[in-house]
């Protein structure tokens, strides 16, 4: 699946995309940032205020429990400040 | 319609084409121009930088628009919205909605500016006298956009 990341999000992790193959035990969004911050110290900073990550799978928001597949496009971001 | 844009735009020309194009019998069009700020507090703002999600950003957009044209009789919408680098005093984002009812384009101008706030996935980054800054989140925009929710 396709990770994309946004604003500080993004400069924290120090890229803005990446492809990652998560093992099948990673069903859910929560998951698959629970597996994101066992990864290293960076994914931790950037994702350890689950309050301040927002998700979309391909362009629509979702909560945590929702389902994720391989095609998927996920993006994190912190919440949008737009206008 | 809607229109990502990385250079500058001119509100008044833009409001002036949008005019022509709802023609004679359009009512009313209701309009919101933000602006980039000179300062933050105490400190003084040189630049603002507005990252954004193409993709979604687009889709979102798109799906607010059409939920405004379904929820009030609006004939014609129009957001543009700048992204990249901008200076104080640019514009930001154009928000105009045309109806035969002056309430109808009041609210769905309103609603549409509160909703692409909380929701449209674009992010400020500002740089002041005090460095440089990712802007937070508001809970006031939050509040403004869930009252169209709770009507």
């Amino acid at each position: 699946m396709k990770l994309l990341y946004f604003a500080w999000i993004r400069t924290r992790i120090g890229r803005s995309e990446e492809d990652v193959a998560p093992p099948s035990t990673v069903r859910t969004v929560g998951d698959l940032l629970d597996w994101l911050e066992q990864r290293d110290e960076t994914y931790r900073l950037a994702l350890a205020n689950r309050k301040t990550v927002r998700v979309a799978v391909n362009h629509d928001y979702v909560p945590s429990d929702h389902l994720i597949e391989a095609g998927d496009e996920i993006a994190l971001f912190p919440p949008v400040t737009g206008g | 319609m809607i229109r990502i844009t990385e250079t500058g735009f001119d509100p008044s020309a833009e409001l002036a084409a949008f005019i022509q194009r709802c023609g004679p019998d359009l009512g009313g069009i209701a309009t919101f121009i933000g602006l980039v700020r000179g300062s933050h507090g105490e400190a003084s703002v040189h630049a603002l930088t507005l990252e954004h999600y193409p993709g979604m950003t687009q889709t979102k957009l798109e799906a607010f628009e059409e939920t405004a044209q379904t929820r009030w009789p609006v004939s014609h919408s129009l957001i543009i919205h700048r992204v990249g680098r901008m200076l104080p005093g640019d514009a930001i984002v154009l928000v105009a909605t045309a109806s035969a009812h002056r309430q109808a384009a009041l609210d769905a101008c309103a609603f549409l500016i509160d909703i692409l706030k909380t929701e449209a996935p674009f992010w400020k980054y500002e740089e002041r006298d005090d460095g440089a800054h990712w802007i937070e989140a508001r809970e006031s925009d939050g509040a403004a956009a869930r009252r169209w929710v709770a009507e």
